[in-house]
């Protein structure tokens, strides 16, 4: 409850921020953001003049003590002019916002790609992303990384699909929802002009841990996320000094489920973990990617996801510490 | 002769004392509109209860982030099971019981058309709500996954489908609203048919009591969109059991058409529900200003816009499924539109006030309630067809809030208007005044502590449906104000029962006309006789009353 009052951090659970949809990094959320402020100033004039009239309506003729209970009042049945007032007036209003609205939805959904944009394909899965990058060859899973420019000349465009249910790509600050479905392909496209790490959940109810399905887009200045994505390329880092827990963690379950490049670890039901120390989660914005997070999560994802498909492998200590080194030698 | 000296029988008494099985088999074999339509209300109320319980277990787990008062797969049976419950178990009996209890005795006759379809209905809509309620003993099925359903009021596919949802809790949520669907229909069927058919001698159309009018577009809305949503359910059983793949996208079936179909149904739906509150605010509102309806013909014609336009704009739910951008533009032009006649109703209701000696009883605060909560619900539903600001509202909490507006802002509060106004003449006892002007306040306040702030949290990104959520998105306070208002909301709920039943067992006798009213269901006895009407009224103007009680300034000479 004090947490809850003053906002302090709990431990283990990765940095959050506010994230307003009235604060847009990008070009879509920006058009979604004055189409909302329009819509907004217009309620609110309608609320004050419609709301005043009906609060003054209640107050002026209400019954007071003393009054004659007796007499009618005088019986109104319409008024045609008045009548066509307030269904002309309506109707105005609302061919402006449709105006608005037609405008902003084109100027969206019917944007062509630029020749050098990025292609980032998503696919989700029950309570996690994979990340695809056609053009640079590799997957990664939960943070998308994307290059941040001030004009917006480096546009990411998104292929949204679904390996199973349906779920919904949604980072407030960087735009409005696209669903990912399964047999479908959907488009959406962000450009953000600051870097920085933007949070985001599924929007669309995908089952029991729909809530801890967390997504971050991380916007990097152009030259880093060419240094990213060079890393992203490698292979996995094969680390001399974690040899001996390498082929422990080979000799574990783990590698049916998750792909490691470079290793035997070829499975592709759950997240591609070549270059898992480059990600700041686990777990799918679950807990901090620290040693003890990883710990904690390789121990029982049970605990802090329930009903996630990764099991408790009921590793022994001396296991459990093989594995989170090479996992942390994943850089 | 024994025959001569058999003593005389006591004279009857008035009211014949009834031993318990022959009360019970009096309300169980009835086919009088009256019983079903108090049998409809309250087991409305008892589903209202249990889904009101539900509700305040879901804000309890949401009071802090990170909570861990339920594990995530019951939050999500009760997400669900409160969706359900409330729309198909508390709305549309409501609907019903509303529509049977006063339509015959409003447009005077003795009965609906069909009184034995009419109890069919009831019972099977009771059966439906059993069913569905049943998944928690029989959802595991044979392969034991969970309980109740878990897949949300709407049942996206394909998280329905056999590979997503073990065991048999989407197929008892499926059968248990197919099945009171059915009840639905029969009612809508018989309402429609009772009025066009039944109308005492007088009675045009254009004299019809505004509440039956909405009624009438009410039942032909239910016939026209109820089906799509039975045939998707039958498609959905189907999939799962003859693996006929509509929606199964892993054998290439479609997850949008499923969204499709439920819309066709969902959106006009949502009409059907809040029409009931339309109704009743269009005969108390008149009532309690002294003045007749106000703009009765644009009225009725609002009522009929909101009816066809509703049918058009189903694909607002569906501005993210990646529909093209014209598709996009016509469902946000369409849902615009609807605000049109919704406001002139609006507009209508308060121009009734001015001008009128407003009484302020209870059932006029709620209708007060009503338009100023309506008003908010109606702005927010224009956000919500704005399709760009949608993407970024839809599905966050912003929806939750904007449909709760609509539902219990609208809807539950034109309902307890409608029980407060009627309760009289269904049980001849008045309810007690100062109990319901403290059940206005308090769950009025409540309503709004609760459902005010989940706007906020919508507009900074939380998603529905979440059964828990990380501290410092700026979510805490707000959510923990909304549940805060939930133990007003709940003092308001008890007082509203402990006034039902105190006042039902020892409530102030109520005269046959306590309102001054002017339909005909007040020129009877309260409670009525079964027969409703010794002799067929005949009526002359859309305020029969009125007119009797004014001879010297009847209605109809303004006709």
């Amino acid at each position: 409850m004090l947490n809850l009052l003053l906002q302090v951090q709990v431990p283990g659970v990765p940095e959050r921020r506010i994230t307003n949809i009235f604060n847009a990094a990008t070009t879509p959320a920006d058009a979604e953001r004055q189409a909302a402020y329009l819509t907004l100033a217009v309620c609110a004039a309608i609320f004050v003049v419609v709301g005043g009239l009906i609060v003054y309506t209640v107050w002026r003729f209400r019954r007071k003590p003393g009054d004659d209970t007796h007499q009618e009042p005088p019986q109104v049945y319409g008024s045609n002019q008045i009548e066509a007032a307030w269904t002309v007036i309506p109707i105005l209003i609302v061919f402006v916002l449709i105006g608005v609205s037609a405008r902003v939805i084109a100027s969206v959904q019917n944007a062509s790609p630029p020749a050098k944009a990025l292609k980032i394909r998503v696919v989700g899965h029950q309570w996690w992303w994979e990340i695809q990058y056609p053009d640079y060859h590799f997957t990664t899973a939960n943070e998308i990384h994307v290059p941040a420019t001030p004009d917006g000349s480096q546009a990411t465009y998104l292929e949204l699909t679904s390996a199973d249910v349906n779920h919904s790509f949604w980072l407030p600050e960087l735009g409005g929802k696209t669903d990912l479905i399964a047999n479908r392909i959907n488009y959406t496209w962000i450009d953000p002009k600051q870097p920085g790490a933007y949070v985001g959940n599924c929007a669309q109810y995908c089952g029991t841990e729909h809530a801890q399905m967390l997504l971050r887009v991380i916007a990097d200045k152009p030259e880093d996320f060419k240094t990213w994505t060079k890393n992203q390329q490698k292979l996995a880092a094969d680390d001399p000094q974690v040899a001996q827990a390498r082929d422990a963690f080979g000799g574990l379950a783990c590698v049916n489920c998750h792909m490691i490049r470079g290793t035997p670890a070829v499975g592709r039901f759950g997240p591609d973990l070549t270059h898992l120390m480059s990600r700041q989660t686990i777990g799918a914005g679950v807990l901090v990617n620290d040693k003890k997070g990883l710990r904690d999560w390789v121990n029982d994802p049970q605990d802090s996801k329930p009903g996630c498909f990764m099991p408790s492998m009921k590793l022994t200590d001396g296991e459990l510490d093989q594995v989170v080194s090479y996992l942390q030698s994943l850089k | 002769m024994a025959t001569i000296d058999y003593p005389l029988q006591e004279p009857q008494a008035l009211t014949p004392e009834f031993s318990f099985s022959e009360t019970l088999y009096k309300w169980v074999a009835t086919v009088d509109h009256k019983r079903l339509g108090l049998m409809y209300v309250v087991s409305a109320l008892f589903f209202f209860v249990v889904a009101g319980i539900m509700a305040s277990v879901i804000r309890l787990q949401l009071a802090a982030p990170l909570n861990h008062i339920v594990d995530p797969d019951t939050y999500n049976r009760l997400f669900t099971m409160h969706g359900t419950t409330m729309i198909f178990l508390v709305g549309m009996p409501m609907v019903a019981g509303f529509s049977n209890y006063l339509v015959p005795l409003m447009i005077g006759t003795r009965d609906m058309a069909f009184p034995r379809l009419n109890a069919f209905g009831f019972w099977i809509f009771l059966l439906g709500g059993f069913l569905l309620y049943f998944s928690y003993i029989g959802g595991g099925g044979l392969s034991g996954a969970g309980s109740a359903p878990d897949m949300g009021w709407f049942a996206y596919a394909p998280l329905t489908e056999k590979a997503f949802s073990r065991g048999a809790a989407a197929d008892y949520w499926a059968l248990g609203v197919l099945v009171s669907g059915l009840g639905s229909i029969a009612s809508a069927i018989n309402v429609v048919a009772t009025t066009l058919c039944m109308r005492c001698p007088g009675m045009t159309l254009s004299r019809m009591p505004m509440f039956v009018w909405v009624m009438l577009v009410d039942s032909w809305l239910i016939i026209v969109a109820l089906p799509p949503l039975s045939a998707a359910q039958i498609m959905l059983e189907l999939d799962r059991h003859l693996g006929a793949n509509f929606f199964d996208t892993q054998s290439g079936g479609s997850a949008v058409l499923w969204q499709h179909m439920f819309w066709i149904f969902g959106h006009p739906e949502v009409y059907i529900l809040i029409f009931p509150a339309f109704a009743i605010l269009s005969e108390v509102i008149p009532i309690f200003s002294r003045k007749p309806l106000f703009g009765r013909p644009a009225m009725v014609g609002a009522v009929v816009a909101i009816g066809f336009i509703s049918l058009g704009v189903w694909a607002h739910h569906m501005f993210c499924v990646g529909m093209t951008s014209w598709s996009n533009t016509f469902f946000a032009a369409s849902s615009m539109l609807v605000g049109v006649p919704t406001g002139i109703k609006i507009f209508n209701w308060t121009a009734t006030m001015y001008g009128g000696k407003l009484k302020m009883e209870t059932p006029l605060l709620f209708c007060i309630g009503f338009l100023l909560q309506f008003l908010v619900a109606g702005l927010t539903g224009i956000m919500l067809a704005v399709a760009p600001f949608d993407w970024q509202l839809h599905d966050s909490y912003f929806v939750v809030a904007h449909f709760h507006f609509t539902l219990v802002g609208g809807l539950v509060f034109g309902l307890f208007a409608g029980i407060y106004y009627w309760f009289p003449k269904v049980t001849g006892k008045l309810l007690d005044e100062k109990l319901g002007k403290w059940h206005f306040w308090l769950f009025c306040v409540g309503f709004n502590l609760t459902f005010i702030p989940l706007h906020w949290v919508g507009m900074l990104g939380m998603p529905r449906r979440t059964f828990t959520y990380f501290p410092g998105r700026g979510w805490e306070t707000w959510n923990l104000i909304a549940s805060i208002g939930v133990l007003f909301q709940t003092a308001g709920i008890l007082v509203f029962v402990w006034n039902l039943l105190k006042s039902s067992l020892r409530g102030v006798q109520a005269p046959d006309d306590p309102w001054d009213a002017w339909t005909l269901e007040w020129a009877t006895s309260s409670p009525p006789a079964e027969y409703n009407f010794e002799k067929l009224p005949v009526v002359r103007s859309s305020r029969p009353l009125w007119d009797l009680k004014h001879p010297n300034d009847p209605d109809w000479k303004f006709e």
